[in-house]
């Protein structure tokens, strides 16, 4: 499997500021990878130093094949971007932007029409773009993105703004194209739902990448621990359940429910006891740490002084 | 060359959009017609070139308006796209950045010209109507008024946009464009003016001052204009200086070439350099 994106020991300083400080990772084609961190953890720097509108100040960067600071751009026809905040000439209309758009990139102006239909902005096209809303814009956004099927995608904070029902449009149209091989990264702050949809998470923490890999794999480097609520009937109101081992910790719900937090190691010998013969439990359900957690717990670890 | 094009295109579209063409072409030919009708008065019916008189004062109109559109028009070029946040989502398509400011010049050009040739020509045209007929040799010379009319528009759009490219926020780019045309199209004049009357003929050599009028391009531009028809040198006043300048027609041309080519590689230079 060939890298579309290849990344190596990229450095960038801003006069003093060292905004992406070592930074090695490669995307294969099909890959769906969420990119996330706080502002400024160098998301967007990293972003701009794949589309060549800045220069790394060391380490190299290769764009399906090509160095995208070397002044070679014809990788750039087969690639998508959503700046974050993105802006439009506001005297055209946003037929007349995506054809502007779709001419630059060389391909059927009928075709990247038929995007603004997809993204929800059939009605509004013929407007001029200085009288959408910021959902709107967004959707323009979405829509010149998305000319010409791109090899790779580069999305910069792409739902923000958007309603659920369009957002569930953009994660189908998205997943679609990597389905059909194109390399998606987006960053977001939206970490639940990315979690259901990126295959790979990268987390950034102060221009060093703190994190990367599946959810899962993620899960078991950080070893947080699974929740398990549990529903017990007849609960006394005060006291641990007599099946519950003096080391675990646990909390109280509602009065009927208990919730524990269980390392991994320690997950399925809990389970054994707790539906064991007598204990009157009703039923359970098992939480894994989710994205927000996660990523929580990276920052964590990356802010400990070594 | 077809992203060129594009750009180019879109530019023009936005220009009539945003009313600029508009609005340039209402300000030329409304200044342009009140001088042919009132610049005809005191040459009266005996004055059978009308047409002279007419260039004299339109070329002196453009002195002013000219540079002034232009650097309107340019000022906002490069820094102002990058301030709205549009020059990010452009420059990541498969365009280089020469071609981006190429495409933006040849928009705004075009719109200098369409301006132009529409508002002057109306002059022209309205000629016939107070009676006054003119010649070819006429006619050339105000052929040759209009074009290098563009072309000094064309010299002010590659300064408005060397200053866009080099500046930081649109402020200063508007601040510095003011101070440009006033130095160029007022206070140069002025202050050459008084360097030669204080040094008397005694340093400045005829060479050097035909340098320090090329080293301006509005001064090429009035030269040029104004001493390189016979007929019109008479009107102008400038006949004199039109025998003795040893400035050729070709040399001012060349000169307002560099004034457009240089800015405009200087331009491009420092927006190939800018990060975004």
């Amino acid at each position: 499997m060939t890298a579309t994106i290849h990344i190596a020991d990229v450095i960038k300083h801003y006069n003093k500021v060292e905004a992406v400080r070592g930074v090695s990772f490669d995307l294969a084609a099909g890959e769906m990878v969420a990119l996330i961190g706080h502002n400024g953890a160098g998301k967007t720097t990293l972003m701009k130093m794949m589309l060549g509108l800045i220069r790394p100040t060391r380490g190299t960067i290769a764009v399906l094949g090509e160095n995208p600071a070397a002044g070679e751009f014809s990788s750039r026809r087969q690639l998508g971007y959503l700046p974050e905040n993105v802006a439009f000439d506001a005297a055209l209309s946003g037929r007349e932007t995506q054809a502007f758009y779709a001419r630059l990139k060389r391909e059927p102006v009928q075709e990247a029409l038929a995007l603004l239909d997809i993204v929800g902005l059939g009605d509004a096209a013929k407007r001029r773009v200085n009288t959408y809303s910021k959902g709107m814009r967004q959707r323009l956004g979405l829509a010149q993105a998305l000319i010409g099927r791109p090899r790779v995608l580069l999305l910069d904070e792409p739902t923000t703004g958007l309603d659920p029902e369009l957002r569930q449009t953009f994660y189908d149209v998205i997943q679609k194209l990597a389905a059909e091989g194109t390399t998606v990264l987006l960053s977001s702050h939206a970490l639940t739902e990315l979690e259901e949809r990126a295959g790979r998470v990268i987390i950034m923490n102060r221009g060093l990448k703190v994190a990367d890999g599946t959810l899962e794999e993620l899960r078991r480097l950080a070893r947080l621990p699974t929740r398990i609520r549990v529903k017990v009937a007849n609960l006394p109101p005060a006291g641990r359940p007599a099946w519950l081992p003096a080391t675990a910790s646990y909390r109280r719900i509602n009065g009927h429910i208990v919730e524990i937090d269980a390392a991994p190691n320690e997950k399925i010998e809990l389970l054994r006891r707790a539906t064991a013969d007598g204990t009157a439990v009703q039923d359970l359900e098992l939480i894994p740490p989710n994205l927000d957690e996660l990523y929580a717990h990276f920052l964590r670890h990356a802010e400990r002084p070594q | 060359m077809n992203s060129v094009i594009t750009i180019a295109a879109k530019e023009i579209q936005q220009a009539i959009r945003n009313r600029w063409v508009l609005a340039a072409t209402l300000l030329l030919a409304g200044l342009a017609l009140s001088l042919t009708f009132l610049g005809s008065a005191p040459t009266g019916t005996v004055g059978a070139r009308a047409l002279d008189v007419v260039i004299v004062s339109l070329s002196s109109l453009t002195i002013f308006l000219i540079p002034l559109i232009a650097l309107l028009i340019a000022h906002d070029a490069i820094v102002g796209d990058m301030e709205r946040g549009t020059m990010l989502l452009l420059l990541s398509y498969p365009v280089a950045r020469w071609q981006v400011l190429l495409g933006k010049f040849l928009g705004h050009l075009a719109v200098l010209a369409f301006a132009t040739c529409l508002g002057y020509g109306a002059a022209a045209a309205a000629l016939p109507i107070i009676g006054s007929s003119f010649d070819s040799e006429g006619l050339a010379a105000f052929a040759a008024m209009i074009g290098s009319s563009i072309l000094l528009g064309a010299v002010f759009v590659a300064i408005g946009y060397l200053v866009s490219a080099v500046v930081r926020d649109r402020g200063t780019a508007a601040g510095l464009c003011i101070g440009l045309w006033l130095a160029l199209v007022l206070i140069y004049d002025m202050a050459l003016l008084g360097l030669l009357v204080l040094d008397q003929g005694r340093n400045i050599s005829g060479g050097m001052l035909n340098a320090l009028l090329l080293l301006n391009p509005t001064d090429a531009y009035r030269l040029f204009n104004l001493t390189g028809f016979a007929n019109v040198s008479l009107f102008s006043g400038m006949a004199g200086l039109a025998g003795s300048s040893t400035l050729s027609v070709q040399a001012l041309l060349t000169a307002l070439v560099l004034w457009i080519l240089v800015p405009l590689a200087g331009a491009a230079l420092a927006f190939s350099r800018r990060e975004l």
